[in-house]
């Protein structure tokens, strides 16, 4: 079953870059998140935090 | 700076806790008596809108989007207020989502027993009903955001992240999965067919869970937790990991809940990878929860509401660790339409969601009535009971799932199915079914407890009134970046921006997963003995589907060799490009049905729908004894039927649809002729025919009843490719 499905798959057009697009997304996102989240500074990180216990 | 006074809004809050008690105890309730009846099949003999079929999806709706729903909205409109330090936006909406969404409980707890149904899980309510969905949902919304733009705290906590995640995923999902083709204002057809159908579906069924269980009680422990514990969460910038990579990675792993089905292998293997990294982020939040605790482990002895929390969020890990292992091909082969499942989904509703829930409540109540909890030991009390429920709820049907799939797939020496009689795997079960029943049957004793408990908390509390608040306005700034400000910190001051971006991030997997879905269309292969339901069969799928089968018999056959055994070829994408909607179920509590036409003859289905247990004793099949009623069953609709299905692209010419009452008449008529093969059906045909003539009843000929219709669609079932393997050898 699984070869005649795959048969239908490679007959949409430019499917094998597919996986490549989202590997290349998700490696981009999560570079991405490491960065940000990494560059915050400790005061502001404490002070966002506080807020549930502010009210 | 002006210090600005202004009252927050808990009379809100305190209708939504009060709803979520109130269903909470309905749908355990209906949970409770579905467990029952897998001890007595036939306890609610005869009475149609109390068969199982019907309330089993009027459980799942009342737990996920009473209880749950409910328990949600409490707690989001309670921190969100003070998250932002502001009232919500607008009472009027705040109103009109309170009681929209309770008419819509109402409505479904009318509409799924009477038996409409779409049959899609956890998405059963019709048409119209979608539509109140939606708009109570932009309701709810547009007053989130609103709130958050008139805000006095500059900054937005990671929880309301959570929140506005939660918005946007479900709207998109809802509306995406509900798209439908109404035929009358009780019955439509799904728009997707057969293998688009199943991921459309599972896209939605996978993420109602992430975005309806998961992101917003995960807002809501980052709130109440810091909160009771009276110290920030352990880590913040954890936190924002956690969301990121959460609402990222969530979004592809829907079709791991189809592996092994006619579903391309690169979409479940998509699924799969997504689903194994999930841990990671699930796992993290889990840690951040926990550790918030930390040093103040002494607290978690003497207060109860952190002792819920503490088992809420390690449920949350448990089942975050255990959906990523089922979603392995190897151990989901073992797992899938097993009582597994059932245990996996009870350690997420009844740890995770409930005790969120009750931890939240009897910390709210108490703090918003100016009083003290009425009996800490009642809900120490609660607490035990309900833990104790999870474990005997769980352990049973996990011993229940691998005994299942264990007989399921035994062979003898001689290549045969050891238990080639389906039923012997369902007795011997029947020991841990008890268990379950028992095991939920605590869980709602810890229920009404908390009921008990809070009715008498609120009786001595002073009446709950909004609160006043003062804090000082917030200063405008730039709407740019200002000097020395790093992007992130500007993003998470600017609310649109940052939904702008969690929006992309679920797109990204969304789109993904759904354009390949919707170009395989034209990709299925055409198996050319596969053609459109008649008329006669069309009306006994409707009845399938009104009853609730799907429940319980799956209608997808895996390419294993103890499947193919038992039930015939494995399931082929081309054979359900007519199926709208799909029927491929989630569980086996009875056999598979894809290849059940021809196995039996009419008189064998005739008798098996009026007792299961007169043809195979020991049977947990309910009789459907009103489809057999002395009314003949409603034709009306079929010439709209087969119209609907035509513009959805099912190939019947105008001819067909033209004739549709008449080729009905004559298939229907065709099925009794072949009942009257069976001298008993004959002696008893003509019993009640002289019965209904001496009270004067109008006789429907059986032709004309329900039973025949239903036969007709069960009879059909695989046999086009049944056809097909014959042609070809």
């Amino acid at each position: 079953m699984f070869e005649q499905i795959k048969h239908n798959l490679e007959t949409i057009e430019g499917i094998e870059t597919y996986p490549i697009i989202s590997l290349l997304i998700f490696f981009a996102f999560f570079v991405g998140l490491g960065l940000w989240v990494f560059s915050y500074k400790k005061d502001k990180i404490e002070e966002m935090s506080q807020i549930p216990l502010n009210d | 700076m002006e210090m600005q006074q202004f009252y927050y809004d808990n009379k809100i809050v305190k209708k939504f806790i009060y709803a979520t008690i109130v269903f909470g105890v309905v749908g355990m309730l209906v949970g409770l008596i579905l467990a029952t009846m897998f001890l007595f099949p036939n306890m609610t003999d005869g009475i149609s809108w109390l068969s199982f079929g019907r309330l089993r999806p009027l459980h799942t709706n009342a737990v996920i989007f009473a209880f749950v729903g409910n328990a949600m909205f409490a707690g989001v409109y309670y921190s969100l207020q003070r998250l932002l330090k502001a009232r919500m936006f607008s009472d009027f909406l705040s109103n009109l989502n309170f009681w929209g969404w309770q008419l819509i409980i109402v409505a479904a707890a009318v509409s799924l027993p009477l038996g409409y149904s779409t049959s899609k899980e956890y998405a059963e309510l019709e048409w119209p009903i979608d539509i109140a969905i939606a708009l109570i949902w932009v309701a709810f919304g547009i007053n989130m955001i609103g709130t958050i733009l008139k805000r006095r705290e500059r900054h937005l906590y990671v929880a309301i992240w959570f929140y506005i995640a939660t918005f946007v995923t479900v709207a998109v999902l809802h509306i995406f999965n509900s798209l439908e083709l109404p035929i009358s204002m009780t019955k439509s057809y799904s728009v997707y067919a057969g293998v688009q159908d199943a991921l459309v579906q599972w896209w939605y069924g996978h993420n109602a869970v992430a975005f309806f269980l998961t992101t917003p009680f995960l807002g809501l422990m980052y709130y109440f937790v810091p909160k009771v514990a009276n110290r920030p969460v352990y880590s913040y910038r954890l936190s924002i990991v956690h969301f990121w990579s959460l609402i990222f990675l969530y979004i592809w792993a829907g079709p791991h809940h189809l592996l092994y089905s006619a579903l391309p292998t690169w979409a479940q293997n998509l699924g799969v990878v997504f689903s194994i990294m999930l841990i990671a982020p699930s796992w993290g939040g889990m840690i951040n929860g926990l550790l918030t605790l930390r040093g103040v482990w002494d607290k978690v002895r003497e207060e109860p509401v952190l002792k819920f929390f503490v088992v809420a969020i390690t449920g949350y890990g448990m089942a975050t660790f255990e959906g990523p292992m089922l979603s392995l091909k190897n151990v989901n082969a073992i797992a899938h339409y097993t009582d597994w499942i059932i245990a996996h989904v009870h350690v997420g509703a009844l740890a995770w969601n409930g005790f969120m829930a009750f931890g939240i409540i009897y910390w709210l109540i108490p703090r918003m009535s100016k009083s003290t909890l009425y009996s800490t030991k009642l809900a120490n009390f609660h607490f035990w009971i309900g833990t104790l429920g999870i474990i005997l709820y769980a352990i049973p049907m996990y011993v229940a799932g691998f005994t299942q799939a264990s007989m399921w797939k035994q062979f003898n020496p001689d290549g045969t199915l050891t238990y080639g009689n389906f039923l012997e795997t369902v007795t011997q079960i029947m020991p841990m079914y008890w268990m379950r029943a028992i095991g939920g049957a605590l869980y709602l004793t810890g229920m009404l407890v908390l009921v008990y408990n809070i009715i008498q908390t609120v009786r001595a509390g002073e009446t709950i009134e909004d609160e006043l608040a003062e804090a000082p306005e917030l200063q405008k700034i730039s709407a740019g970046r200002i000097k020395g400000e790093k992007y992130h910190a500007w993003l998470e001051r600017k609310p649109i921006q940052l939904t702008i971006f969690a929006v992309i991030a679920i797109l990204i997997g969304g789109i993904v997963q759904i354009v390949p879905t919707i170009v395989i269309k034209s990709n299925i292969p055409i198996i050319a003995s596969v053609k459109p339901y008649s008329p006669l069969e069309l009306q006994g799928r409707d009845l399938y589907i009104r009853e609730g089968c799907v429940g319980c018999h799956s209608q997808s056959v895996r390419p294993f060799r103890s499947e193919v055994e038992r039930y015939g070829p494995q399931s082929k994408a081309g054979e359900f490009v007519y199926d709208h909607p799909f029927l491929w179920g989630s569980k086996r509590t009875g056999p598979d049905l894809l290849r059940e036409g021809g196995k039996y003859n009419d008189n064998w289905h005739f008798n098996h729908f009026w007792s299961p247990q007169s043809i195979s004793a020991g049977s947990i099949m309910p009789a459907y004894k009103w489809l057999f009623a002395n009314e003949a069953m409603d034709i009306s609709m079929t010439e709209k039927k087969m119209q609907a299905m035509q513009t959805l692209g099912v190939p019947y010419t105008d001819e067909q649809i033209a004739n549709g009452q008449k080729d009905l008449r004559a298939q229907a008529m065709k099925i009794e002729e072949s009942l009257k093969n069976d001298p008993d059906f004959v002696k008893s045909y003509d019993a009640s025919k002289k019965k209904a003539e001496a009270r004067g009843e109008k006789f429907v000929p059986m032709n004309e009843r329900e039973i025949v219709a239903l036969i007709a669609y069960i009879q059909r079932l695989g046999t086009d490719i049944k056809v097909k393997d014959n042609s070809n050898k």
